[in-house]
Formats: structure tokens, C-alpha cells, sequence
């Protein structure tokens, strides 16, 4: 009954979730004056700082690529997909803990909150990307039709980030220890990932340690997107999908076995 | 629709020793919890359109039955089958969002309640006259007061007439004008058909609202009854706890559980108050009741005599007798003899108000002779008043009033009323 049950309420609920992810995404810039501008005010923030400080050490480690935007592209192809990536796992750790209230008063699909955390954070990133591409598109080097290959990366992206996200919320909502944890774990995560510097940069006693990072293929996979036009290897992905699998299963076997649980625990 | 059956119907709350034996359980390591019940088997049936009062001390489980049926807990045992739409209302609110807008959280709480979208936007107008909060309803919901937000989520809640109607004492915050309105809607769906649970801390509600009530104490069905019986024993109960924290009052301030005194030829064992045989701490005026002792002779006495003695809170003797008084001595008791002996009221007729028993082994005539055995204070219990007129102070003398006219004649009065309630029967060869 659980098994198919899950979904079909999720899917009952749909303007409920709907509804939220519009609410999630608006009440974020509420109350502020600028609203919409913060949305990408942030990222693009980062952007420019990591381009600022890091272009002119960085320039050399990426040969072969002689366009003065080379690195700027390189960043935030990997800077996208990480931001995604970490703010998806972020809010589902926090998501059951967070929406105490409404699970204790209101009888609703759990699983519906980290969808709501899903579609929100997605959102959040066709902003941005949105703005990237503009950006591309401004530079001369939007990659047509090689782009086409990111979507199914950003699928996997969500899957991964839902995955551990479910799981992690489901035991923070036991053990509070996982949410504050896991920011920090996220920047070790982050620093362990090419994403900022090059993948050849990397020593080779730490490149075999690192090969285990299965965001790794993923980064350098949309990182060789835009900054060569063109979809590598599908076979670096396998890696990373069977990662993302066994994941989701483990969040969605821990949610179906402490999901009774989880209101008492509130 | 609108049916509810309840079968065996429990929650329990898993409490582990440490944190960490969760965790070991999660891997396997054995079973490391033990369980608290808050709610155990509970079970009942209500039929469409019938209104059930659920009543109860704090922690009886109330809440606990009502977010069960609401599906927001699980639970743990049992299981329960409702037939149409139900909505609830818990608590304060239905999950507002405070920094929106009131129209759109009610759009929200309508997603919520299965409500679709163009429902709600021909129903918003009703929703915003009958919450009756005007311009607020385009401000942020942290803006309103309580009474406010539990107006406008019981607008929403009950915009259409669900099949169940589920109401947690949030109806207690809004003031006296929105109580009677929304009373009036319920009562209103009450008689469309619409099944209502309704949890309350006040008997007046659940008198006029309810066809029945469910007492529940300590997470169990104590009493499934009429509004009136059960909340007559739920008073009784409450009373009988008042009973025993004044005990325990009265033992901290004096210092010592009780007082006892005496040679102990004779011991008393245990003092009980009986109401149909069931030891009981409250009990009505007018029940019929007995105080039972039980003693112990430890040495041949000649002469025995039990003695009970019943003091108001103030210490004031209010009744008292004794074995030799009522010609029910003992003579020539061996030692190691255990008995009992019950004084029997066929009709307890104390005033509303607190008590103490004492009770009294001794010799002959008084207790100054020879005192075996003085217990002080051995049972505080209440009496509550029964339906019926009221009286006050510390005795409830059966009483009735009629009017009279003074007979020219004979100078003699003459009843020109009939006799009031409740004891015209006793006296009907009277008239």
C-alpha cells in the first residue's frame, strides 16, 4: 500500500505543492525591497569574487583555452551545479524539522515537502542559469547544441542531492546533530571537488582518493560542456548514476521505515 | 458518510534510555526502547450526524485520539475508518505562513484541505465576511492576533461542510461573539449531517452541543455515556484528585502522614469509602455509602468499639457514631483476629464539599476509656452535588418547598402549590 500509496498522495496533493514551491520561492525575498534582485544578486556575487581573485592565478592551468572568459566559464559551470547540489541537500536535512508545525497539525504526504524542496531549488537555479546563458550568449560562446547534454546532468544532480537529502532529514529529525554537520561537511565537499581549480591541478596520490567524489565526473562533465562545446564520455557518468541509485533507495527505505515516527519525534 | 468506527484504537511513544540506543536499534544491535501508552484501546462507534464530545483531564490523550483520527499521527495499534471529508482543526491555525497574507493562506489551507483552487476563489468572499476581519485579510497573518488567525482557520476549515467535523479546543482563544458564531455554524452542519468530534474543557459546550460524551482518563475510555453522566463523573474524578493533592498538602504542612494513637490492642488496617462496592475517594450527596475497616486484634480485648468520625475541611466535627452507640459491640475477642466492619449510609447525605474520616478503636462508651487505635484523618474525600436543587453548606437535608394559605377557620395553614421536586414522591399521600 506504502509502496505505490507514496506517490499517488504526493501526486493528490499537487496544488499543495505547487502552491509551495511558488510560496517557498517568493517568501525567500520577502519583505525585502529588492526582491527579485537578490535571487541573483548572490550567486553573481561569488561569481565575480572567485573571478576576481582566482582568474589571473588560475589563467595558466587551463590550456588551451585562450578566451579571456575561459576560466569565468569554467568556475561557473561548476559553481551552478554545486549551488543546486548543496542547496537541495541543505533544505530536505532541515525540511521535516522545519515544517514541524504543519506535519503536527495538518495530515499531509511527508514526502511531499522535500518535492517542494526539489521544484523550489530547481527554480532557483533556472535563474541563475538563465543568467549564465545570457552570458554565454553575450560572449560569443554559447555551446549549441552540446547544452542539451546538461539537462540529463542536472537530473542526476537532483538525484544525488534528494537522495542523501531524504536520508540525512529523515535521521536529523532524531539526531539534530546531521543539520548542523552537514553545512560543514558540504565545504570540505566542496574544496575536495575541482570546481574552483582545475582537475589536472590535482596531485595523483590525491586524484585516486578524489576519483571516489562522485560529483567529480559530474562537474567535469558540464565543466568540458561549456567550456569545449561538446558532450564527452557518457561512460564518466555511470559512476555518479549508480551512486545517485543506491542513494535515493537508502532515503526512501529510511523515510518508509521511520516515516511513523517522525511526527512523534517532532 | 460521516460514520466513524474506532477499534482497539492505541498510541505509543517509543523512549529510548540514551540517544545513542536508537541508533544501535536502527543497525540491529536488539530491541532498546520500552513504550509509553497515551492512548489504549480505544474503542467506539459514531453514527452520522451525531455530535460526540470527547472530555478529560490534561494528558487523558485527547489531542492524541484527535490527531490520530486527523491522520497526522500514526497509530500503533487498531485502526479506525471514517466514511466522506474530514476536516480538522487543531490547535491554533492550520499552518499559516506568517509572513503571507491571510487570502493567501487561505488559498494554501484550502490546497491543504483538498479544496480545488476555483472553489476557493468563489468561496473566498464567504470565508473573509464570516471571519470577519476586514482589511486584515490582505496583511501578513504575523500581524493578526490569535484571536484573528483562529477566526479566519475556522473560516477556512469549515468553508465547505465536511462530513466530519474535527474541532480541538482552538474555538476557546477567539472571543465570546465568535465563539457563538462559530457554534452556531457547527451546530448548524450538525444538523445537515455532518458528524462532529469536538474536544472541550467546557461542560456548557459539550452539554448543548453534544448527543453523547467520551470521558477519557489516562489514555483509556473510562466513560462512553450522555453529555450529563459523563461529565458528572469526570467532575467527580477531578474532584477526587483535588481530594488527594490536599492530602498531600495537608501532609506537607503538618509534617506527618497522619496522626495515629493508641495502645494498638486492636490496629486499624485500612479505611475505605465504598460506593457500590468500588472503593472511591468522591462521591454524590445522597449516595448510598459505605465506610469499611479493617482491623486487627493483637491481644484479647473484653470489649471492642469502632468509631468513625467525619470532619469538614475545617476540622469542625460534622458526624460521628460508634459500634456501642448503634449496639454492635464485641465482646471477648481472641487475639490474631482479623475483621471488618462497615458502617452503611443508604443515603450519604453531605453537602458538596471536602472531608476527613476518622476512625476509632477503643472500650466501651468513648474513646477517653481505653483507646486501642486513633487514626486521624485516614480518608480525605469530596462530595460533589447531584442534579437536583441546589443547597449549600455542610449537610444535604432532604427538602422540599410548597406555598400555603392560612385557613380562616382554623387558623391552619393550607397548601395551595403542589410540593417542588425532588422529593414529592416521599411526601405524595401528603397533598
Amino acid at each position: 500500500m506504502l509502496r505505490t500509496g507514496l506517490l499517488r498522495e504526493c501526486w493528490q496533493f499537487r496544488g499543495f505543492i505547487g502552491a509551495s514551491v511558488r510560496r517557498d520561492f517568493v517568501s525567500r525575498y520577502l519583505g525585502t525591497q529588492l526582491g527579485w534582485f537578490w535571487a541573483v544578486a548572490q550567486p553573481l556575487a561569488m561569481i565575480l569574487i572567485y573571478t576576481l581573485v582566482f582568474a589571473e592565478i588560475m589563467k595558466p592551468a587551463l590550456p588551451g583555452h585562450e578566451s579571456k572568459f575561459a576560466y569565468s566559464i569554467y568556475l561557473c559551470a561548476g559553481i551552478l551545479l554545486w549551488q543546486l547540489f548543496s542547496d537541495l541537500i541543505i533544505r530536505s536535512v532541515a525540511v521535516f524539522v522545519h515544517n514541524a508545525g504543519l506535519l503536527k497539525k495538518v495530515n499531509l504526504p511527508k514526502l511531499a515537502l522535500p518535492i517542494i524542496v526539489a521544484l523550489s531549488g530547481l527554480a532557483s537555479f533556472a535563474v541563475v542559469s538563465a543568467l549564465f546563458l545570457a552570458f554565454l550568449v553575450s560572449v560569443g560562446s554559447f555551446p549549441w547544441p552540446a547544452i542539451l547534454a546538461i539537462v540529463p546532468v542536472v537530473v542526476l544532480v537532483v538525484a544525488l542531492a534528494m537522495g542523501l537529502g531524504v536520508f540525512l532529514g529523515t535521521i536529523n529529525v532524531f539526531y539534530r546533530d546531521v543539520e548542523q554537520s552537514t553545512s560543514m561537511l558540504l565545504q570540505f565537499w566542496f574544496w575536495l571537488t575541482p570546481i574552483v581549480y582545475p582537475g589536472r591541478a590535482v596531485p595523483e596520490a590525491f586524484a585516486t582518493v578524489l576519483a571516489w567524489n562522485p560529483f567529480w565526473p559530474i562537474v567535469s562533465f558540464a565543466q568540458t560542456v561549456f567550456l569545449d562545446n561538446r558532450a564527452p564520455d557518457w561512460s564518466s557518468l555511470v559512476y555518479p548514476t549508480l551512486v545517485a541509485a543506491a542513494l535515493l533507495l537508502l532515503g526512501l527505505v529510511a523515510f518508509r521505515r521511520l516515516s511513523g515516527e517522525i511526527v512523534d519525534e517532532l | 458518510m460521516g460514520y466513524l468506527r474506532v477499534r482497539d484504537l492505541g498510541k505509543a511513544y517509543k523512549r529510548y534510555p540514551h540517544k545513542w540506543r536508537r541508533l544501535a536499534e536502527w543497525v540491529g544491535l536488539g530491541a532498546h526502547h520500552d513504550v509509553n501508552w497515551v492512548l489504549r484501546d480505544v474503542n467506539f462507534d459514531v453514527a452520522p450526524g451525531e455530535a460526540v464530545g470527547i472530555i478529560g483531564a490534561n494528558g487523558a490523550g485527547k489531542s492524541t485520539l484527535l490527531k490520530l483520527l486527523t491522520g497526522t499521527i500514526r497509530p500503533t495499534t487498531g485502526a479506525f475508518e471514517t466514511g466522506g471529508r474530514v476536516a480538522a482543526l487543531l490547535e491554533l491555525g492550520i499552518g499559516f505562513h506568517p509572513e503571507f497574507t491571510g487570502r493567501q493562506n487561505v488559498r494554501m489551507a484550502g490546497h491543504i484541505l483538498g479544496i480545488p483552487s476555483e472553489s476557493i476563489d468563489s468561496l473566498m468572499s464567504e470565508i473573509e465576511a464570516f471571519a470577519e476581519i476586514g482589511d486584515y485579510v490582505d496583511q501578513p497573518v504575523r500581524t493578526y492576533s490569535s484571536g484573528m488567525q483562529v477566526r479566519l482557520a475556522f473560516s477556512v476549515a469549515t468553508a465547505v461542510r465536511p462530513d466530519i467535523l474535527i474541532v480541538d479546543e482552538a474555538l476557546s482563544v477567539g472571543d465570546a461573539y465568535f465563539q457563538h458564531k462559530s457554534f452556531d455554524r457547527i451546530r448548524q452542519f450538525r444538523d445537515l449531517g455532518t458528524t462532529l468530534l469536538f474536544v472541550s474543557h467546557s461542560p456548557a459546550a459539550v452539554k448543548t452541543l453534544c448527543d453523547r460524551a467520551i470521558l477519557l482518563d489516562h489514555g483509556q475510555v473510562l466513560r462512553d455515556d450522555s453529555p450529563d453522566a459523563a461529565l458528572d463523573y469526570y467532575n467527580a474524578m477531578i474532584a477526587a484528585q483535588r481530594a488527594d493533592y490536599q492530602i498531600r498538602q495537608t501532609e506537607a504542612e503538618t509534617g506527618r502522614t497522619t496522626t495515629r494513637s493508641g495502645t494498638a490492642e486492636a490496629s486499624i488496617v485500612d479505611i475505605e469509602l465504598l460506593c457500590v462496592g468500588v472503593p472511591v475517594r468522591a462521591l454524590h450527596s445522597g449516595d448510598s455509602t459505605t465506610v469499611r475497616i479493617t482491623l486487627e486484634v493483637r491481644a484479647a480485648v473484653a470489649d471492642l468499639t469502632a468509631g468513625i468520625l467525619i470532619r469538614d475541611r475545617f476540622g469542625n466535627d460534622i458526624f460521628g457514631t460508634n459500634t456501642f452507640h448503634l449496639g454492635m459491640n464485641r465482646t471477648n475477642v481472641a487475639a490474631g483476629e482479623r475483621m471488618i466492619v462497615e458502617f452503611v449510609f443508604p443515603s450519604f447525605d453531605l453537602g458538596a464539599g471536602s472531608y476527613s474520616l476518622t476512625a476509632a478503636l477503643h472500650s466501651h462508651e468513648v474513646h477517653t476509656a481505653s483507646n486501642f487505635d486513633w487514626w486521624d484523618r485516614a480518608v480525605v474525600f469530596q462530595v460533589v452535588r447531584k442534579s437536583g436543587p441546589l443547597t449549600i453548606g455542610v449537610c444535604a437535608l432532604q427538602v422540599a418547598a410548597r406555598w400555603c394559605a392560612l385557613d380562616e377557620e382554623t387558623a391552619a395553614p393550607r397548601p395551595v402549590s403542589g410540593t417542588s421536586p425532588p422529593v414529592r414522591e416521599k411526601l405524595g399521600n401528603e397533598n
